[in-house]
């Protein structure tokens, strides 16, 4: 695992006049999958956010229980006749609104304990990456079932259940933290800092979390990712938050109504491929921030581009 | 040799950490468990001595006698000895005595599943990266829709079309009731059976994971100047797949395997719930329903032991495949 620098890029056959400016490396490329990714993402965040708006109270008990899809009642209804999309508008915000809680709560637990722990070097370093590696092999969801087995129903709430998943969550994304700054810590402009008198926090801040801007990103997403599965997970145990709605929590009612069993598809299956989609915007996004954080996965999709454009102006030639 | 004796250093911490967190959640946490057990315990007609009571107070937090830090030291003397209490779900069974009769299954199940996912998942993730860039590499990003699916509810669509429409797999269980549990083939061919569905629950939510990550590292790994120079050499191509590319790539994955591990545990706690498997992780959570303490915990101790054993052979296999560990 030698962590030489990567190498220099041949320039490529058809070389652009302008030199491009440095905000672009930051930026991920546009490529298919990525606005794939971005489509699902941004849909699902706008149907969290402005759904609820538009759709009828969730809540409303009608006659008609477990009945299909109609164009009126677009996903049907529950067993006690509950409008099945306007629970899933609430649900989706529900889930939008912890997945993002717990990322950035844990992205800046992985903050602290990856990138000050590495800066900061020597005993600190060690205790603080012993820390992150024993949080890392102690399992999170039984860990949390536990957790959440001991606080009584009522004093569960969303903020107990987000600091708990975030508890659990942070420790793999602050190894890959770490591992990024120790390479960041030791260049010359980070010492000439350090050098003339910074303050920590400033060196941090200014110097060294500029680098680690597309891995943050990336883990924060595999972050959010993580909280909606594991929430999901635990409401439809029925640990979770108490009162909340989410897609975790809808899951939890139609598999307690025998949804499946009963034939009504409609109920089951929209949230979990909510959460499955979201899960997969959010990761075909990170594919592309990765590409930032290691260019040679870039390469690949470079040579393909010119190997298409050498078949085709061979073909050209041929003609 | 310093490498193994870090190694074995820090699981050894692992290990407290892991028996201290087990002491401290029931302290720091509102509630009182040992009421709960005691008036649970007496309806189940237990006669409640107040060596009892202690004995709880002493897992579980609220012995106002004791300080804190004999509690701590009682605590661990118990589970030195193997004391974890007394289930009372199952009462009178001591705890440690459910844990051992669902142990094998979930050991099994999740073990079996997570060779196989890592073992296809390498082995099509190297393929895949092996040649980036043809249609079949363009599919890869497709995988991640596998990890996202949660996985009980992959189970539970698995279950209504495998089980419920075509009627091929049992959807409950961990074996045909009506035999008795033994080492006989009947047993064992019954217990595959019912295995079937949850293990490939498991092998699909989990699979996308190793081949993605196997497949980047490929990538990486194929613009290394060894193998330039292996294929500089004229070795043939597989040669270079197997001995240099992919025995390279695979390191990272090796070294990886206790996050996915403690994924996959994560995963099957609620696979094996949706399936009442007889597994450890059902008994979980039917211990957090019935307000049963002291198998709470024993199951999350031995849950977290049996990780941290997992990844210590793990570790140690990989001393065996990298050199480099050795050399230092």
């Amino acid at each position: 695992m030698t962590n030489t620098t990567v190498p220099v890029e041949l320039p490529a056959p058809a070389p652009s006049r302008r030199p491009i400016p440095a905000w672009r490396m930051l930026v991920p490329t546009m490529t298919p999958w990525l606005a794939v990714g971005l489509a699902l993402v941004a849909g699902i965040c706008l149907f969290g956010l402005l759904g609820p708006l538009f759709v009828g109270d969730p809540d409303t008990i009608r006659d008609v229980g477990l009945a299909g899809p109609t164009g009126e009642l677009w996903l049907g209804t529950t067993q006690t006749g509950q409008d099945v999309f306007a629970q899933l508008a609430h649900a989706t915000r529900g889930s939008l609104q912890i997945g993002f809680l717990v990322g950035i709560l844990a992205t800046v637990l992985s903050a602290f304990f990856g990138i000050y722990g590495a800066y900061l070097g020597g005993a600190a370093d060690e205790v603080f990456s012993l820390l992150t590696n024993v949080f890392l092999v102690i399992p999170g969801l039984p860990l949390v079932i536990v957790i959440s087995g001991f606080v009584p129903r009522e004093s569960r709430g969303l903020w107990t259940i987000a600091v708990v998943l975030a508890l659990t969550s942070w420790a793999a994304s602050a190894r890959v933290l770490r591992a990024q700054t120790l390479s960041v810590r030791n260049r010359e402009y980070v010492a000439a800092s350090r050098l003339s008198g910074e303050r920590a926090w400033r060196v941090i801040v200014v110097e060294i979390l500029p680098n680690l801007l597309p891995v943050l990103a990336s883990q924060f997403v595999f972050a959010v990712i993580a909280a909606v599965l594991g929430e999901a997970g635990l409401s439809f145990l029925g640990l979770g938050a108490s009162g909340s709605s989410t897609l975790g929590t809808m899951l939890f009612y139609a598999q307690n109504g025998f949804a499946l069993p009963l034939g009504a598809w409609w109920w089951f299956l929209p949230p979990g491929l909510l959460i499955a989609l979201l899960g997969t915007g959010l990761s075909l996004v990170n594919f592309s921030i990765d590409e930032i954080v290691n260019p040679k996965l870039k390469n690949v999709r470079m040579h393909r581009r010119r190997m298409r454009a050498q078949r085709r102006t061979a073909r050209k030639d041929q003609r | 040799m310093n490498y193994l004796l870090r190694k074995l250093g820090f699981y050894a911490i692992a290990c407290w950490a892991a028996l201290t967190l087990n002491f401290v959640i029931p302290r720091l946490l509102p509630g009182d468990p040992v009421d709960i057990l005691l008036a649970k315990l007496s309806q189940r007609g237990a006669t409640v001595t107040p060596e009892t009571r202690k004995a709880y107070a002493t897992l579980l937090g609220g012995d106002t006698d004791a300080s804190l830090p004999s509690q701590y030291v009682t605590y661990l003397g118990n589970i030195f000895r193997g004391d974890l209490g007394t289930s009372i779900s199952y009462f009178p069974a001591p705890v440690t005595e459910v844990i051992s009769a669902s142990m094998p299954w979930t050991l099994v199940l999740i073990g079996l599943a997570t060779v196989i996912a890592a073992f296809l998942g390498i082995l099509l993730g190297a393929f895949v990266g092996w040649r980036p860039g043809t249609w079949l590499d363009s599919l890869v990003p497709a995988t991640t829709l596998l990890a996202a699916v949660p996985y009980f509810w992959l189970s539970l669509v698995l279950v209504y079309v495998l089980s419920r429409v075509l009627n091929l797999f049992p959807a409950q269980g961990g074996y045909d009731v009506i035999l008795s549990p033994g080492w006989n083939l009947e047993f064992i061919g019954s217990a595959v059976y019912y295995g079937f569905l949850p293990a490939l629950t498991i092998v699909i939510a989990s699979i996308g994971g190793w081949l993605l990550g196997m497949r980047n590292m490929m990538v990486s790994t194929l613009s290394e100047d060894y193998v330039l120079t292996a294929r500089a050499k004229g070795l043939p191509d597989r040669w270079i797949l197997r001995n240099y590319a992919a025995r390279n790539a695979v390191l990272p994955s090796v070294a990886g395997f206790a996050i996915s591990l403690a994924f996959v545990v994560s995963g099957s706690v609620v696979t094996e719930q949706v399936f009442s498997y007889p597994g450890i992780g059902s008994r979980l959570l039917a211990a957090v329903t019935n307000n049963d303490y002291a198998l709470m915990q024993g199951v999350f101790l031995f849950i977290t032991l049996a990780v941290l054993g997992a990844n210590l052979v793990v570790d140690l296999l990989y001393t065996l495949i990298d050199p480099r560990t050795r050399a230092r």
